[in-house]
């Protein structure tokens, strides 16, 4: 059972009790760990040392693949595969080119930017283990989540308690829950035990 | 001044649950509004009607059509060009307005996105049908064909097929990226099983991770920068398939910009349209306040000047040109056998829009609504107008005509409308109307600021 353990998460009512919480953790040297919250929550990201993003050079890549792939297309069809000679008009009319170059540069950059953010994001993924946790429905609601994964070197559980009970104020404690990776054990559904009972207030 | 603003755009009192609540209700909650039910019914009639319509057009052909030589162009480019410039507004308010950092975009962007693509979506149909065999519509596109053709490059109207296919596929990007992390509030809040499904299917398993907000959210911005050179291209492309011809009245170097202010001008006409009854019938007052009308309505104001700018600057260029054909042209518009559309749409979008310089008309729905009305006809006449007058008084006189629209052009256009009523019914329906997560993030930025 040991190794379906997906990881520990916290609870907390508001946004500036993730953040804080997430720079603790951070601190205290766990790495392996991920934020969920109702929207983005400024500065979470970055306090999980995630600061960088390779989307906006996917962007560039499609664009400019888009503006390649539309010119070559309309040189290569009007001079090459196709010469139509209009009352002596030059072929390679190249301003004539500009406004298809134009969208497709636009259409490939953000198509690339749709497929680039789903595969960096491992999306579409309908099952994930923190589906599990009691009260996950309202990470995309109202309240704000910490889980600090067992795959993470640090990860052990004494050690959690402790860093819980010094750096997450109790008062915005509610749950602290184990998550167990059903789809990795299995058999879905089952696997999720409360390390503690929910402590209301 | 910032406090009252801010206390305008979303009504005080909110925080994450109520936002939450308050938006969702209006899909999840059980029983369907008998209004819905009722505008739904009728919207679905008139799109039954286009059906009719163009089953009989695919029958007998574009002959049913008023359409024929000198005025080939009729109902359907006057229709297609008129839906397209009601898309524009969507992604003016998702692209440009979110680059200046307009807070008073986020309660109102994801109908209006919905809007242009369902608007879009009525306009591509137009060329399509006109072309007289629609189902050979691939033939605009290049693909590696057996007659070893390829399409006219030069040419503004396959422009037109790859500004408007753009513009539909980066619209829809746009609207479902924003969509997906309220698709999941959905599917998280949805209390039946099969909703649950379909919302945690179309959500993409969205979890909120920081990491994927991120990437989310970089993504968004960078659409926003990609959309806004669009959203000024496409109808810049639209206007070349007139500007492009040598026709009196279309061979204009101001056909761009005049087209684009007035595609802005019908798109907020519409938002104006369509927000009035959602804030009313779903109660969301709080949400869509007066302050978003009222902005709507400074846009519109400002759009109508420009267009009017551009009417008297056609007039005027077409006197100095010198050109007889320009000159009889203008003439022929304001006094020839179409003298009536060109007064009313100098009526409508000149005169009447002069009532938004008023607060009380700005900040009071009812009459916003009217004179949104009066916008969106006159939008329609102004193409007419454009595509009718131009053609019939062509340079030769022996070639000249008179066209007017059949009951099947009046039924394909009428028809229209209960399309896009009918897909935007749906949308009401199905998925949330106003963004939750920005408002969320709207109301956080509230509460900090006043805090």
């Amino acid at each position: 059972m040991k190794e379906d353990l997906y990881g520990l998460m916290a609870e907390f009512g508001r946004a500036d009790q993730l953040l804080a919480a997430t720079h603790a953790a951070y601190k205290a040297g766990y790495r392996k760990m991920d934020a969920y919250s109702p929207y983005a929550v400024e500065g979470v990201a970055e306090a999980l040392g995630f600061t960088r993003t390779r989307i906006p050079l996917i962007v560039l890549i499609g664009g400019i693949s888009g503006a390649l792939t539309a010119y070559a297309m309309q040189w290569y069809s009007a001079v090459i595969d196709y010469p139509l000679n209009v009352g002596g008009r030059p072929l390679h009319s190249w301003p004539a080119f500009i406004p298809i170059t134009f969208e497709l540069t636009v259409l490939f950059a953000a198509i690339a930017g749709l497929v680039g953010m789903l595969w960096l994001n491992g999306l579409p993924k309908p099952y994930h283990p923190v589906f599990n946790a009691p009260q996950f429905k309202l990470a995309s609601q109202t309240r704000f989540f910490l889980c600090i994964e067992a795959r993470d070197p640090m990860f052990r559980r004494p050690k959690f308690e402790s860093f819980c009970n010094r750096c997450i104020p109790s008062a915005s404690r509610r749950w602290r829950n184990e998550i167990v990776d059903a789809a990795g054990c299995g058999s879905p559904g089952i696997g999720l035990r409360n390390v503690l009972p929910p402590r209301h207030g | 001044m910032s406090t009252h603003l801010s206390e305008a755009v979303v009504a005080p009192g909110y925080d994450n649950e109520s936002v939450t609540a308050k938006i969702t209700d209006v899909v999840l909650s059980p029983p369907v509004h008998r209004g819905w039910l009722g505008g739904f019914a009728i919207a679905f009639a008139l799109l039954m009607m286009m059906n009719f319509a163009i089953g009989w057009l695919l029958y007998k052909g574009v002959g049913i059509w008023g359409v024929n030589i000198p005025v080939a162009w009729g109902f359907a480019i006057v229709n297609f060009v008129w839906w397209i410039g009601i898309g524009h507004a969507g992604t003016f308010i998702s692209a440009i307005l979110l680059l200046l950092h307009q807070d008073w975009r986020t309660s109102i962007n994801r109908f209006a996105e919905a809007m242009t693509l369902f608007a879009v979506a009525c306009a591509g149909l137009f060329p399509l049908l006109h072309l007289g065999r629609p189902w050979l519509f691939y033939w605009l596109l290049p693909y590696p064909d057996t007659m070893d053709l390829w399409p006219q490059w030069r040419s503004a109207l396959v422009w037109d097929v790859f500004a408007v296919g753009t513009y539909f596929t980066v619209s829809l990007i746009f609207w479902y990226i924003g969509l997906v992390p309220d698709i999941a509030t959905m599917r998280d809040r949805s209390r039946t099983k099969i909703a649950q499904v379909i919302y945690g299917i179309a959500s993409l398993g969205w979890r909120g991770s920081a990491r994927h907000w991120k990437r989310f959210h970089m993504l968004y911005l960078l659409l926003a920068g990609l959309a806004t050179p669009l959203v000024l291209s496409v109808h810049s492309v639209v206007s070349a398939d007139f500007a492009t011809a040598i026709v009196p009245g279309w061979h204009s170097t101001i056909f761009p910009p005049y087209f684009v202010a007035g595609a802005v001008f019908s798109g907020f006409a519409m938002v104006v349209t369509l927000a009035i009854p959602i804030r009313r019938f779903y109660h969301l007052e709080d949400f869509i306040t007066i302050r978003h009308l009222d902005n709507c309505a400074k846009v519109m104001l400002a759009t109508g000047l420009m267009i009017a700018h551009g009417y008297i600057t056609e007039a005027f260029m077409s006197w100095y040109s010198d050109d007889k054909y320009e000159w009889f042209m203008t003439q022929n518009r304001m006094f020839g056998p179409y003298a009536p559309a060109y007064w009313l749409l100098i009526l409508c979008n000149i005169i009447v829009i002069q009532a938004v310089w008023f607060k009380r008309v700005r900040t009071s729905p009812g009459l916003l609504f009217i004179v949104a009305l009066f916008v969106q006809v006159g939008m329609w006449t102004e193409r007419y107008v454009i595509v009718i007058t131009s053609l019939h008084r062509d340079f030769m006189p022996t070639a000249w005509g008179i066209f007017h629209g059949t009951r099947w052009d009046w039924m394909t256009l009428i028809g229209s409308l209960g399309l896009f009523a009918s897909l935007f019914f749906l949308f009401l329906r199905v998925l949330p109307a106003i963004s939750i997560s920005e408002m969320r993030d709207l109301v956080h930025q509230k509460s900090e600021a006043g805090r």
